[in-house]
């Protein structure tokens, strides 16, 4: 291992990212891929994205925000946590409404059918796929008759947790969380603003090499080959 | 700010607590009394397990019942009996959060009240002729009145702080689950600091009011402090 990282000319370090809940998933399979093709370690922290964005305000020890807008980490720069320069989207995520008991594959019907008691939501003020699921909702004209029935989970995992435990019927998530499963219906992109997922890096992360190689990492075919597998769009 | 955000999960969560503190009077009272007198071997078994909510996260507690209270398990079927699927993401299903949670807080001062008042009074009332009604009624409950008092406030305190359960099954609905400790969370995810201030210093006042009044009480009918 010396040896190989001495060929490598750096000294392996570990970069701590704060990564959106939606992103979860992704993020572990790229670690491993991540210390192979660098040699740097990296550790996660998960969260709702306004939830890791006050976090990191307090001082957290995060070097990368990877978040699930592209609002928060211009407000990093702004707010003098993110580095100038350092954002760039790193992946677009689709939204699905998701039913581990109904049939959504005509979701807009389904919704407007009322045929059920629940629906989960992430929170929308913190959680990037609860807003696009309310302008989802406001498009279609049926947030009134909807809001009596919507749960907020503290995150998009935790609002997919309340629909695979059968406790809400219905599940508005992150097409990655549920790819490959039954009972998802793609929610029309014209329905909600598009979800610009964006990386910044933290003053903490700056003049550190394993936080820098895990940007560019993130840029590289091989990681944009595994974020697009997992159902999102890099542009 | 609008003071309703902080109105309705403050009294949500009153109501909460009260009702909780009236079904573990009621509840937890022939638990203990079983506990501080039962010779049975089974005691230190159903003591431990009556504990457990000390120790364990409320996340372990959250876990079970987000499964229990779900469709698939009892709780789906006891919502079945109105119509409803679930008794997670209702006020029903924090009232059962709430009991397993605060269990060990109404239980372990009633058990000590019961246990101080030792075997005589007891003895001496059935001597006189005293049904077993007679004693538990104007016997014992009088002289287990400190482990009442404790017991009550105890419980009461413990509810309305109550968060990583809630958080769990409550689905953070306004007016139904969203607690006043859930409210404050929101709001410093938010970064709304003034609520969140509101809330918080709130609560320290209640929290202080509520010590300060028990340490009261409890000098005056000489009560062994929790």
């Amino acid at each position: 291992m010396t040896l190989a990282l001495g060929t490598l000319g750096v000294r392996a370090e570990t970069v701590h990212v704060a990564v959106a809940a939606n992103f979860a998933v992704v993020v572990e399979e790229l670690a491993p891929l991540f210390t192979a093709a660098t040699g740097h370690e990296v550790t996660y922290s998960f969260g709702a994205t306004g939830q890791l964005y006050t976090q990191a305000l307090q001082g957290a020890p995060y070097e990368v925000l990877l978040a699930a807008d592209d609002e928060r980490p211009s407000r990093a720069v702004a707010d003098g946590i993110g580095i100038e320069g350092s954002i760039f989207t790193y992946a677009v995520g689709a939204l699905a409404l998701y039913s581990a008991s109904l049939d959504p594959s005509d979701g807009a019907a389904v919704l407007a059918g009322g045929g059920f008691d629940t629906l989960a939501i992430a929170d929308p003020a913190t959680a990037p796929y609860g807003r696009a699921a309310i302008e989802t909702l406001t498009a279609l004209g049926l947030l009134d008759a909807v809001t009596p029935k919507v749960v907020t989970g503290q995150s998009i995992t935790q609002t997919l947790q309340f629909v695979e435990t059968g406790n809400a019927e219905l599940g508005f998530v992150a097409l990655s969380q549920v790819l490959g499963k039954e009972g998802v219906w793609l929610v029309p992109e014209a329905l909600y603003q598009p979800i610009r997922q964006d990386a910044v890096l933290l003053v903490n992360g700056k003049d550190k090499p394993a936080a820098a190689a895990f940007m560019s990492f993130l840029r590289s075919a091989e990681a944009v080959q595994v974020i697009e597998a997992a159902g999102y769009t890099v542009p | 700010m609008d003071l309703q955000d902080i109105l309705t999960p403050a009294g949500l969560t009153l109501a909460l607590a009260t009702i909780n503190t009236l079904v573990l009077l009621v509840a937890g009272t022939p638990v203990a009394w079983w506990l501080a007198r039962s010779g049975s071997r089974w005691r230190d078994a159903v003591g431990a397990l009556v504990a457990m909510p000390l120790v364990l996260p409320p996340t372990v507690l959250g876990f079970y019942l987000l499964i229990a209270l779900g469709p698939h398990g009892p709780g789906g079927w006891i919502a079945g009996l109105w119509g409803g699927r679930t008794l997670t993401f209702s006020f029903a299903g924090l009232v059962i959060g709430s009991f397993f949670y605060s269990l060990p807080f109404m239980v372990q001062p009633l058990r000590n009240g019961f246990a101080g008042i030792g075997r005589e009074p007891l003895e001496a009332a059935a001597s006189l002729g005293a049904s077993p009604w007679q004693r538990f009624w104007r016997v014992a409950l009088p002289l287990a009145r400190p482990g009442y008092i404790t017991g009550a406030v105890m419980t009461f305190a413990h509810t309305i702080g109550e968060f990583g359960v809630v958080l769990m099954i409550g689905g953070n609905i306004p007016g139904q689950t969203k607690v006043i400790a859930v409210a404050l969370f929101d709001h410093v995810e938010r970064l709304e600091w003034a609520q969140a201030h509101v809330i918080a210093l709130g609560m320290v006042v209640f929290a202080f009011v509520v010590i300060a009044v028990t340490l009261r009480v409890a000098r005056r009918v000489d009560v062994p402090l929790p």
